[in-house]
């Protein structure tokens, strides 16, 4: 029962280390190592990467950014609610907002573009989530968020809240619509 | 001076001094009635994510998941955790415990500060999730019964330290601490610098919940309260590891294959595993990409290779330990002449298995900094972490328990036809759960989250219907885990309450006699194995290849997938 009992040698450090465990530690170690780069070299070649572009802003402040770039751009309203949908031009900044309980404001993009992404919280924390594609991001109050997002495919897709945000955070929920170039 | 006080177990040879032993009672005692009320919350939470079913209403279910998250990751664990410590150093190495009127107040804050945080989250104003993310506020009892807890905690872990000193100064034992006893010295320096991320947040939050703090930066919220909640994982692991190689020594007489090899294991968790924080926060904002790369990775990932070591060297050392005993034909003899139907053993195994298979191989992949994105916020988080901490940890504990408590009792297992069957139940129930939840997070399931059809939500969406089959079985192999958890409950329950006596405890008051080593020298295993030369475990070696053969596919089919999606930078 010697796992349980202190080591037969009193020099155990010097106790041979059968084959079987090098072979395999290296083995191991090999595939620790290309997991480990594996990240750095997606960095350069992958497309699915985040910079880390991110500003301190006040929430309030935000809003408003906000709210001028949906007076500016909105096409067109939805729902009995009348949320605007917002269409900005190519290559252009875009802002989206997480506030209890809804994301604003609804996007209307073109496949293919690069768009220069904000996202931040007016409140507290929420989780953006783009389905069905299943990209997640975290978003907090109090830092904007900048991604660099090219939609590839045109079609309807849903923002979902994947944060708990409180009672109503199953209803959290927008559309990003991608369409073709004109 | 000389009151009796140290007894020796006549059926394990083990050596208890009284009140190391009654807190160690005490201690899992409260484990496991955390851990029966914790499973009944589980089971009400999974019930209300099956689509089918959703047993209760939105308020309720985030009430119910905060409390199911606090009892089972925080209360049970933790009270196990002692419990365990206090048995790795007082009665591994036979020494009396360091200060056991402080364990006691430390057993008595926990428990007043568990019963603080229950009652806030009972109330329902502290629905916040057991991670209370600022700036969402909660009743202010919440964090301080937290702390309160973590205080207790932290002494438990300095009488386990002060222990170890009592038995080096008493010379207890001969040579060096058992690799047992080290792993939970592992899992002990990393409660320390889990407890002291805790106390660097949690009371902060308590000012400001009470109004004198204006602000907690949430992303430093983040940052540190997972220096808290991932590293307490870690002390899981570790505690964990120790114990299948202790059942291995109980059940088998294994012993390691190489104590360095297996020392040197616990120690790279030491030095790497507690950056871990960092997975929370691959997609926040504002982090470094090096800073994301070097703390996910764990350091270049050394801390998964003291896993991947560990995954060798378990299993390996009970496979020398059958092959010694004679079932050497072929690579898998051993494993097949196992004790299947010893709730100890095979507890462990599927522990051993369920842990590095699922828990083990999901984990390192969504820890990638870009596969993240795919699964942040998703139920696969939960996925996957039941894996590690109900499939590794508590299935490891359970059986630990089941050795444990009748000799700590002095009495025989209660109905021990109920409890051969408890770990495949418990097990096989929590693997389908972890493997469904994996399966619906991969199509976008949220965690944390009442209702997948987004009833009221200003849009329709709908997740693929694969997506609610997999959380209705999700729901149903929740039932057969707890039938399995009902199962542990009833048979420790039972075994303290009705067990058959054994012989009665005696207590001597002559000190024991000092713990040595096994006398046999361990120079090689030479004449086991299938002839190859080093290699006296070849099933095993076998077994580890498979898994990374299944590691190394799924790691690149999800960066696969991942470059299907949008672009972004």
């Amino acid at each position: 029962m010697s796992a349980i009992q202190p080591p037969a040698q009193r020099v155990w450090w010097k106790q041979p280390v059968d084959r079987v465990e090098i072979v395999w530690i290296a083995i191991a170690l090999v595939w620790c190592l290309i997991m480990f780069f594996f990240m750095p070299w997606w960095h350069v070649y992958g497309e699915q990467n985040y910079s880390g572009e991110a500003y301190r802003v006040n929430p309030q402040e935000y809003v408003e950014k906000v709210n001028a770039f949906v007076e500016q751009y909105t096409v067109r309203r939805e729902t009995p609610q009348q949320i605007p949908v917002v269409r900005p031009p190519a290559g252009s900044d875009v802002y989206l907002l997480g506030r209890l309980w809804q994301w604003y404001p609804i996007l209307e993009l073109e496949a293919g573009e690069t768009y220069r992404f904000h996202v931040s919280s007016a409140d507290w924390q929420h989780g953006l989530s783009i389905q069905p594609i299943n990209i997640n991001f975290q978003v907090l109050p109090g830092y904007d968020m900048v991604l660099n997002v090219t939609p590839t495919e045109p079609g309807e897709y849903a923002v979902v809240c994947n944060e708990y945000c409180g009672i109503m955070h199953h209803t959290m929920m927008s559309r990003i619509y991608v369409v073709d170039k004109d | 001076m000389n009151k009796p006080q140290f007894r020796t177990c006549p059926d394990t040879g083990l050596v208890f001094h009284r009140p190391a032993e009654n807190l160690i009672k005490a201690n899992a005692v409260a484990a496991v009635i955390f851990l029966a009320v914790g499973g009944v919350l589980g089971l009400l939470v999974a019930l209300t994510r099956w689509p089918a079913v959703q047993i209760l209403n939105a308020q309720d279910f985030y009430t119910v998941l905060t409390g199911h998250g606090v009892v089972m990751l925080l209360v049970w664990i933790i009270y196990f955790e002692i419990a365990l410590m206090y048995f790795c150093s007082a009665v591994l190495l036979r020494s009396r415990i360091a200060t056991p009127k402080l364990g006691w107040v430390a057993f008595w804050m926990m428990l007043i500060g568990a019963a603080i945080t229950s009652w806030a989250i009972i109330g329902g104003s502290s629905s916040v999730m057991m991670t209370s993310y600022v700036p969402m506020p909660a009743d202010p009892k919440f964090y301080f019964g937290l702390i309160l807890f973590a205080v207790g905690a932290l002494i438990g872990t300095f009488i386990f330290f002060g222990t170890l000193a009592i038995a080096r100064e008493e010379k207890t034992y001969e040579g060096s601490i058992p690799l047992v006893t080290f792993g939970a010295l592992t899992a002990a320096i990393l409660a320390v610098f889990t407890i002291a991320c805790g106390a660097i947040i949690l009371i902060p939050t308590w000012l400001w919940s009470i109004g004198y703090i204006s602000e907690i930066d949430p992303l430093m919220y983040r940052l540190v309260w997972w220096g808290l909640g991932h590293t307490s994982q870690q002390i899981n692991v570790a505690a964990q590891v120790s114990i299948w190689y202790a059942i291995a020594a109980l059940v088998f007489g294994a012993r390691p294959m190489s104590e360095k090899v297996s020392r040197g294991a616990f120690f790279l968790y030491i030095l790497f595993i507690s950056v871990a924080s960092a997975h929370h926060l691959l997609g926040d904002p504002g982090l470094s990409t090096e800073w994301k790369i070097f703390n996910t990775s764990y350091v270049m990932y050394l801390a998964v290779l003291a896993s991947l070591v560990h995954g060798l060297t378990v299993p390996g050392s009970i496979e020398v330990a059958q092959r010694e005993k004679g079932h050497n034909k072929g690579l898998f003899e051993w494993l097949r002449k196992a004790p299947w139907g010893n709730p100890v053993f095979s507890g462990m195994f599927l522990s051993l298995v369920g842990f590095g298979f699922i828990g083990g191989i999901s984990g390192v992949v969504m820890g990638s900094e870009q596969v993240n994105f795919l699964i942040h916020n998703t139920i696969y988080v939960p996925g996957h972490f039941h894996a590690t901490v109900v499939l590794g940890t508590t299935l490891a504990f359970m059986a630990m328990s089941l050795w444990l408590v009748p000799v700590l009792f002095r009495r025989k297992l209660f109905m021990p036809g109920l409890a051969k069957w408890q770990p495949w139940l418990f097990g096989i129930g929590t693997a389908l759960q972890t493997l469904f939840m994996m399966g619906a997070g991969t199509l976008g399931v949220s965690r944390r989250h009442w209702d997948m059809a987004f009833t009221g939500a200003p849009f329709e969406w709908a997740y693929p219907g694969m997506a609610h089959t997999l959380m209705a079985l999700n729901g149903v192999s929740a039932i057969i885990a707890v039938l399995g958890g009902i199962a542990f409950v009833v048979v420790i329950v039972g075994t303290v309450l009705f067990g058959k006596r054994t012989s009665p405890a005696e207590y001597s008051a002559a000190r024991p006699a000092i713990l040595r080593g096994p006398a046999e020298s361990l120079i090689g295993h030479g004449q086991i194995g299938l002839g190859v030369k080093g290699f006296p475990a070849p099933g095993t070696f076998v077994l580890a290849m498979f898994l990374l053969l299944i590691f190394v596919v799924y790691f690149f089919v999800n960066y696969g997938y991942l470059a299907s999606v949008w672009r972004f930078s």
